[in-house]
């Protein structure tokens, strides 16, 4: 409805108005002549018209490009740290523009946040604009009907009266918003496309708080426990903990649970061999501080759900049970010491750290440390490489070298329990003065030099490692889902329109029907259902034996069908 | 999952066997196609459709509705008839005749090229379902599978439409060849041997975020067809419309095509009846995610990608209901769109690694 320059098109044109509360467009070039609230208000409406709404969208997919391509400290902090390794010269670059971190960075917040201004300012508006389309009624009909997109008339022996109150009864029957203005009968109907746009961008901004809600206010802890150990929810038992900025350390839901088992099982032939199949951590959980013992099964897509806490089965490795003898034969250390998987086959490092009741052959104070290298299945001796061949522990081998000294886990700095730190410590050698290390299998024990006792590889324990999440929020971020994928079916599927229907008496004393449809845009659908009316409307008002008052442009094809008729429904 | 259902190898050669032989008959449908509008093109109708590209608003199609009232059987000269004419604004331009031109040979061959895609879809989609039936499983879990799935859907939609008496035999061969494309490219260099999935896959939002995504894959092919052909028909009606005179090829193809506006209508309702399962299928995505991985959204390329996606159609959407946005640069924004889908299919697939890693490439 934009060139309205006739008076029969302006007429048109307020048939037409108020069909949807999208804003009007004003052309962009008028600038405010008024002071700071002219400004201001020039602004706003910049901000929630259509137009900027649009490069705001816009420019939020191409913003998010790049977080797709660099990568993210978001995602995976290792791939950061290897990219600024090799980049040298296009780091600080990348970091002043903040392309590490583009999710959260001030220049993509700031043009999501502006959208979501955007959108609110949008929305009340409308909202209000709807609300008091709701209560109005449909404009009366435009003088020239025949201007509309679907047009028909007759002439009938009916009189005015019977004719549009027919016709309103009709029109009532199918649900059309109905009431009669002068010689005419005004109808619409469709109005859940307008609702239902607008339940949509509400539904928007209730996802996006409800997202934002959980950013704030979730926790995120991990947990490494080995087969037979247990874990209960308190902060200290963690091995790291993340959590929102709004966060309440006390409100960690209370539970514990035991991995009793952890199954894996991979494909043992053909070219897929080592793929995983399964994956399984079987636990026995307890809720709260002392509630009753059940068994559940955590496999990769089925979280266990604690009280809204869900404890997810992350990773999974081997970890070998080792004991270790001091020179008197006392065994001082026993345990599954995990290791850390570094390729698809398990291949694993670690480090088994002996820190105290060990003395050496003098009966002095010391500590030995070993750094563990494990393969789950070996190639065989002499078949070249250590590395595993099989992420399955079907020829387990744990090849050691170890160390005595002090572990420095005294000297207040945090350490990495998968690592040596063997600065202050000195290798033990064999009777050649080489570095003593050897590969044993299960069962086997490792001497160590001088009568300094030794260390047994006894078995293989698997571990696996959960992280418990509690993330509010993602209730209302789902509802909002569910209703904006209702609220777009309703905007996109459902068309709002008008229809007319006038009767007058025409000089020669006949009766002449005229009905017009209009929609959002031209559509198959609408002289279809228009159609459908005249049809019902003219078994209550028949042609009159003498009409000759087809209008001569309809002389069309005669065909029962319309000529073309696209995809119903998805028209605005 | 059971190990026991090891892959059944005679299925998995009798969806290869499929695939191929699909293609073959493909072919054959390609060539049917150049047939019909080889034919075509000696029509006189075609020329004459031009000629009325620069007629008057008068020249509106009139259309009589088909009644269903309930008086039933009184005959149809006796009732009202519907007249309808364009909105303000735009090009009363009548639907060109279609690839064949009117010409009987071409609307033949035409026939014999649909009835040979029809057989060609029927193979390929028993390819897709043994190839199912041989792991036992969705079809879905590499990108050889999301590839024989995706042109299956694409065609069979097509169809579909075709069976519902929508005008759509304009993009047959357009369909067709890139089917070929899609297929050849997937027997070569994207095949994988037929196997189980690896247990992140292994769950019920496979069949339902997977399955929604290829549907949403093809439909928005199909509507990304009807955009790219519009653009050309709406600078031929722009051409003629000025005064201009197109390249003789550029006509014969052109004029027979539907006219700018339908073709318009057409990508438009099929890109808004898919955009809300585009939703619901990343919205499935972040469920299926929030259960696999412990969290819902993790700006994961994929997950990028997709939201990219999403808000490319949103701004097309949103464009066509903006003053000045309308036509052509809605139609550019439609492709940009389609483009961001298939990076999200092929680019992050094959050249960005994340968590999304079962390309099985
Ligand atoms: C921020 C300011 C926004 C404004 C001013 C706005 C305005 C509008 C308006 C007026 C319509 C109705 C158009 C019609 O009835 O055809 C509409 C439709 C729509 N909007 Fe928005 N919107 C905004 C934000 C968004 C956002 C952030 C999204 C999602 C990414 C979105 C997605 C849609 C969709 C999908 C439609 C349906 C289009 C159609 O009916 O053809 N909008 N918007």
């Amino acid at each position: 409805m934009s060139n309205t320059n006739t008076t029969e098109e302006r007429e048109l044109g307020a048939a037409g108005e108020q069909l949807s509360t999208a804003p009007r467009e004003e052309s962009a070039g008028t600038l405010p002549a008024m002071g700071a609230i002219g400004w201001v208000r020039w602004f706003w409406r910049q901000l929630t018209s259509m137009r900027v709404a649009l490069i705001l969208l816009f420019l939020l997919s191409l913003g998010a490009i790049p977080g797709s391509l660099i990568p993210q400290n978001s995602v995976d902090e290792l791939k950061v740290q290897d990219f600024q390794r090799a980049h040298t010269t296009l780091t600080p670059v990348y970091e002043k523009l903040q392309l590490f971190d583009v999710y959260s960075s001030v220049w993509f917040s700031a043009i999501y946040i502006l959208l979501f201004v955007s959108l609110i300012g949008c929305i009340v508006p409308r909202t209000y604009q709807f609300a008091g389309q709701l209560r109005s009624r449909p404009p009366g009909a435009p003088r020239r009907l025949t201007r509309l997109p679907a047009y028909t008339t007759w002439r009938t022996g009916a009189g005015p009266e019977e004719v549009r109150e027919a016709a309103a009864g009709i029109l009532r029957e199918r649900r059309f918003r109905t009431h009669a203005v002068g010689d005419a009968v005004a109808a619409e109907k469709g109005y859940l496309r307008e609702a239902g746009n607008l339940m949509f961008h509400i539904a928007l901004i209730v996802m996006l708080v409800a997202f934002a809600a959980g950013q704030l206010l979730k926790s995120e802890g991990g947990k490494l426990i080995v087969e037979g150990d247990g874990f209960s929810n308190t902060l200290t038992q963690y091995d790291d903990f993340k959590s929102g900025s709004l966060y309440d350390d006390g409100s960690l839901v209370p539970f514990s649970f035991t991995l009793d088992d952890f199954v894996g099982t991979y494909e043992k032939n053909g070219p897929q061999r080592g793929t995983p199949r399964t994956f399984e951590a079987r636990v026995t959980y307890a809720e709260g501080v002392d509630g009753k013992p059940e068994k559940s099964v955590i496999r990769v897509n089925e979280p266990l759900v604690v009280d809204g806490t869900k404890i997810y089965l992350i990773a999974h490795g081997y970890a070998p049970v080792v004991s270790v003898k001091d020179g008197s034969g006392k065994v001082v250390y026993r345990a599954a010491v995990p290791l850390l998987p570094i390729d698809n086959n398990i291949t694993s490092t670690g480090a088994i750290k002996v820190m105290d009741g060990y003395r050496d052959k003098n009966g002095e104070k010391t500590q030995l440390g070993f750094e563990a290298f494990f393969v789950p299945t070996f190639a065989g001796a002499g078949k070249g490489t250590m590395f595993s061949q099989f992420p399955g522990a079907e020829f387990p081998v744990l090849a050691l070298n170890g160390f005595h000294g002090s572990l420095g886990v005294d000297s207040g700095l945090p350490q990495n329990v998968y690592q040596l730190d063997s600065s202050e410590m000195k290798e033990f050698t064999d009777g050649d003065g080489q570095k003593l290390k050897k590969r044993l299998l299960p069962g086997e024990t490792m001497e160590l030099p001088d009568g300094a006792g030794s260390i047994t590889f006894e078995s293989v324990e698997e571990w696996a490692s959960f992280q418990v999440s509690e993330q509010p929020g993602t209730g209302w971020a789902l509802g909002g889902a569910v209703a904006a994928i209702a609220g777009l079916a309703g905007s996109l599927f459902i068309q709002r329109r008008r229809v007319w229907v006038r009767a007058v008496r025409g000089t020669d004393g006949v009766t002449v029907v005229e009905m017009a449809g209009l929609g959002r845009s031209e559509s198959a659908r609408l002289p279809e259902e228009l159609g459908e009316l005249a049809g019902e409307l003219h078994t209550v008002a028949p042609t009159a034996p003498d009409a000759t008052n087809i209008p001569e442009s309809a002389s069309g094809s005669g065909s029962e069908k319309p000529s073309e008729e696209p995809a119903e429904g998805a028209e605005k | 999952m059971n190990l026991a259902a090891a892959t059944n190898e005679s299925l998995a050669n009798t969806s290869n066997v499929l695939i191929y032989s699909s293609m073959a008959v493909y072919t054959l449908a390609f060539f049917a196609h150049i047939a019909e509008w080889v034919f075509g093109s000696r029509s006189k109708v075609g020329r004459t459709s031009a000629a009325l590209a620069a007629g008057p608003a008068s020249a509106a199609p009139a259309v009589t509705a088909r009644v269903t009232g309930k008086g039933g059987a009184t005959a149809v000269l006796d009732r009202p008839k519907i007249v309808t004419r364009s909105a303000a604004g735009t090009r009363d331009v009548p639907d060109g005749p279609g690839a064949a031109g009117g010409t009987f040979k071409g609307d033949l061959w035409g026939r014999i090229a649909v009835s040979l895609t029809v057989v060609a879809f029927l193979v390929q989609a028993g390819g897709v379902v043994t190839r199912a039936m041989s792991v036992r499983r969705a079809p879905w879990g590499n990108m050889y599978e999301f590839s024989i799935t995706f042109s299956t859907v694409a065609v069979g939609t097509y169809l579909l439409l075709l069976a519902l008496r929508k005008n759509v035999r304009w993009m047959g061969l357009m369909l067709v060849t890139t089917v070929l494309l899609d297929l050849g490219i997937a027997t070569t260099t994207l095949y994988t041997d037929s196997d189980q999935l690896v247990p992140a896959l292994d769950s019920v939002w496979l069949w339902i975020h997977v399955s929604t995504a290829i549907i949403c894959g093809a439909v928005f092919y199909l509507g990304a067809v009807g955009t790219l052909l519009y653009l050309f028909r709406d600078s031929y009606e722009n051409k003629l419309a000025n005064g201009g005179s197109p390249g003789a090829f550029a006509r014969s193809v052109l004029e027979r095509l539907p006219a700018a506006a339908s073709l318009d209508r057409f990508s438009y309702r099929v890109n808004a009846a898919v955009f809300p399962l585009w939703t619901f299928t990343i919205i499935a995505g972040a469920i299926w995610a929030g259960d696999a991985w412990g969290r819902y959204w993790g700006w994961d390329p994929k997950e990028v990608w997709s939201f990219i996606t999403w808000v490319a159609y949103a701004c097309y959407l949103h464009a066509r209901a903006t003053a000045g946005w309308k036509g052509r640069k809605a139609a550019y924004l439609a492709l940009i769109a389609f483009g961001c889908w298939l990076f999200n299919y092929y680019g992050v697939n094959i050249f960005v690694t994340g968590k999304h890693s079962y390309a099985g490439v």
